[in-house]
């Protein structure tokens, strides 16, 4: 009785699982979809009362007027160049200095986290004007090399906190073996830690790479010249006097840029994935 | 592969850094005007006139700055403390108060051309005047008007409103009342932001809620004449049923489905929302612009005019000014009315035939333009923390029922005298 019933109530079981996830990743995609079903109406469908979840007539109309009204492209390139400059930064930055506060447990290694942890608390509307007159002296006002330098700061206690926990977690008996075998330091580092701290750093990337990406009001404030400014700020400029929207461009353009993150996204996870088993056996 | 990176790296910095901004260079007057345009009409009228200067004064460049209404105030603080506020600056008035006692932005009275200031009537300019200094220009500026079903109110055979003989606040009430029925209302009232759309329209009864004493102090007085507007309100709300209370903590576009779907009949918006009803509109619907209800002072209401102000720093004030006043020549400043589906201050533009045209209420909105007055809040400071942490928070309650008339005067004149004060000392 019972082995009959196992393979239809395994297959039950599966059913119920997959129909779960795909339940939950409708979820997690839905702002995405809404987002680009709205990009994709017509403003007489968008002002109809009987909101509909796929477009009836589908054009790309908003796409085209986002593009057209305001300097989408540039803007997603600036985004681009200062989202990847900041991530690059941040590891270079963080990597060592993470290694040091883990492995080294001395009073000025633990005053170091404490502080970081401080710094996470600062409201940055308190920060932004003294940073603003700092950028100023070293003539980085309206410079993309500033905001770079804004968001990696921004970006360095949190990445230094996220890779602390990352080496932690590297048994440090892999490295005295590698110690034992004759390994120097530098060569431990690069051949026995580094692979295995590899998905530590692709998600501290990652990290910096969505906060640069989608910050608003650094970029807002640093950059006056037009053809700076980053995606968020252009994106705001779909919106009129009191929170009213151009709501299809604001949609399509909206989309639009989450596209990169999406795609910087899964070029990371691969390595994160990747990195978990590198390194993981020695050779 | 690791030279690879360092060199990816190396060239992403170097890219960069190729991106920063280079010494001054010599020659022409350059101005960065940052434009707050952003309806597609607008902004394109708004740059073309920017290339129609730079086209016939070389000696003067004007570089258009794209700047956002959601962001303007703290980027332009921010920019005023660092030293790097752009020099010529669109906002709006109501925000200017603390700016132009901040000392951030240059006081114009000595360098507006007579033209301008007599095109401009003195109610216009007394919104952008704090203490004896004018430090904006106003521009346009938008009443609060009804946008109706225009079918719903044949077919309930109501009065039609007109400016000449708008409807009073009770006989809006009745009205509302009438185009009423089951799963429909006669009106909506989208109220996000509830303080200054009450204050606003409350001058048409009189009222003022912000009184000057001798000694030359503001003190929150709620009278009989504050209360018509907010207590119609309320009524449509919780006693009537006429008004539904979902909207109550909507912005006016969300509405507009609403509208287009027979569940409102009216609904109080900016003269400018008839751009978007005329994109969003479906095919066959009928809609008409009505003057708002008036009270004992007629159709006055409250506005906070776009403005066009000269930052203290700019070192070429002269010449900031002269670009306004091009920008603000009245067949200029028609063009920016028309792009934004606003009304120009100026008294030349104002006579515009495009302006008096039937067609998407024009003429409506036209025949207001003489009734608007300064928004009542806007000189007294600390109206920013008032309106967020004392009055928003008190009309929301009173309108959803939660709280009375006497509690609504209670918490505005109390609480709201203590907030005041702090800035009065």
């Amino acid at each position: 009785m019972r082995t009959a019933r196992t393979p239809r109530t395994r297959r039950a079981a599966r059913a119920g699982q997959y129909t779960a996830l795909l339940g939950y990743l409708l979820f997690l995609a839905f702002p995405l979809l809404w987002l680009l079903s709205t990009a994709l109406k017509s403003p007489r469908e968008l002002g109809s009362p009987h909101p509909t979840w796929i477009p009836r007539h589908p054009t790309l109309a908003s796409v085209r007027q986002a593009f057209a009204e305001q300097p989408l492209a540039p803007a997603a390139l600036n985004s681009l160049l200062v989202a990847l400059a900041t991530a690059a930064v941040t590891v270079l930055i963080a990597t060592p200095m993470a290694y040091v506060m883990a492995r080294h447990r001395t009073r000025a290694a633990r005053a170091a986290t404490g502080w970081v942890v401080v710094s996470q608390a600062f409201p940055f509307v308190l920060l932004i004007i003294p940073l603003f007159l700092v950028l100023k002296r070293l003539r980085l006002i309206d410079s993309l090399t500033g905001l770079v330098l804004v968001y990696v700061v921004w970006s360095l206690p949190f990445a230094l906190w996220m890779l602390a926990g990352h080496v932690r977690a590297v048994p440090a008996e892999l490295e005295e073996a590698a110690a034992v075998d004759g390994a120097g330091r530098l060569r431990t580092l690069a051949s026995v830690t580094a692979p295995l701290l590899a998905p530590g750093i692709a998600a501290t990337a990652l990290f910096a790479f969505v906060t640069a990406w989608n910050e608003f009001f650094f970029a807002l404030v640093l950059l006056k010249s037009p053809r700076r400014q980053t995606l968020p700020v252009v994106l705001t400029h779909f919106i009129g006097a009191e929170g009213v929207a151009d709501l299809g461009p604001l949609a399509a353009a909206a989309f639009l840029a989450t596209l990169p993150s999406l795609v910087f996204f899964a070029l990371v996870q691969r390595r994160i994935t990747s990195g978990l088993l590198t390194g993981a056996v020695k050779n | 592969m690791r030279t690879r990176i360092t060199l990816a790296l190396a060239a992403l910095l170097l890219l960069l850094t190729g991106c920063s901004p280079g010494a001054p260079a010599d020659g022409p007057v350059t101005l960065r005007f940052q434009s707050l345009a952003w309806q597609p009409d607008s902004v394109a009228a708004t740059k073309e006139l920017v290339r129609e200067w730079n086209a016939t004064h070389p000696e003067i460049k004007v570089e258009y700055v794209q700047g956002s209404w959601d962001s303007v105030h703290d980027q332009l603080l921010t920019s005023f403390e660092g030293g790097e506020a752009p020099d010529v600056i669109h906002d709006a008035s109501d925000d200017l108060a603390d700016f132009a006692y901040g000392g951030y932005l240059a006081d114009l009275s000595g360098l507006l051309p007579a033209r301008l200031a007599a095109d401009i009537p003195r109610g216009s300019w007394e919104t952008a005047t704090f203490g004896r200094g004018v430090y904006g220009v106003p521009f346009l500026q938008e009443p609060r008007v009804l946008i109706a079903d225009a079918d719903r109110l044949r077919a309930a055979k109501v009065r039609i409103p007109t400016a000449g003989h708008p409807w009073s606040w009770p006989e809006f009430r009745q009205v509302a009342k009438k185009l009423t029925g089951p799963g429909r209302y006669g009106v909506a009232w989208p109220l996000k932001d509830p303080v200054s759309a009450t204050l606003n329209l409350s001058l048409s009864a009189g009222g003022r809620l912000f009184h000057r004493g001798a000694d030359g102090k503001v003190t929150v007085r709620f009278e009989a004449g504050d209360a018509v507007v907010a207590r119609t309100i309320h009524d449509q709300v919780t006693v009537d049923r006429s008004a539904p209370a979902s909207t109550l903590g909507s912005g006016g576009a969300d509405t507009l489905p609403g509208l287009f779907g027979g569940r409102y009949a009216m609904v109080p918006l900016g003269f400018s929302y008839r751009q978007q009803i005329v994109r969003q509109a479906p095919e066959g619907f009928h809609w008409q612009v009505l003057p708002a209800p008036a009270g004992a002072d007629g159709l006055t209401q409250g506005v906070s005019p776009q403005t066009l102000s000269v930052s203290a720093d700019c070192p070429h004030k002269k010449e900031a000014v002269a670009f306004i006043d091009f920008l603000l020549r009245p067949r200029n400043m028609v063009r920016l009315a028309l792009g934004d589906w606003m009304l120009p201050t100026g008294t030349q533009a104002l006579k515009d035939p495009a302006l008096h045209t039937a067609r998407h209420g024009w003429a409506t909105g036209t025949a207001l333009a003489a009734r608007l007055r300064p928004a009542p809040a806007q000189f007294v400071r600390g109206y920013p923390e008032w309106k967020d942490k004392v009055a928003t928070p008190a009309y929301q309650q009173y309108y959803s029922g939660a709280s009375t008339l006497a509690g609504l005067r209670h918490r505005l004149e109390r609480d709201g005298n203590l907030v005041l004060a702090r800035y009065q000392r």
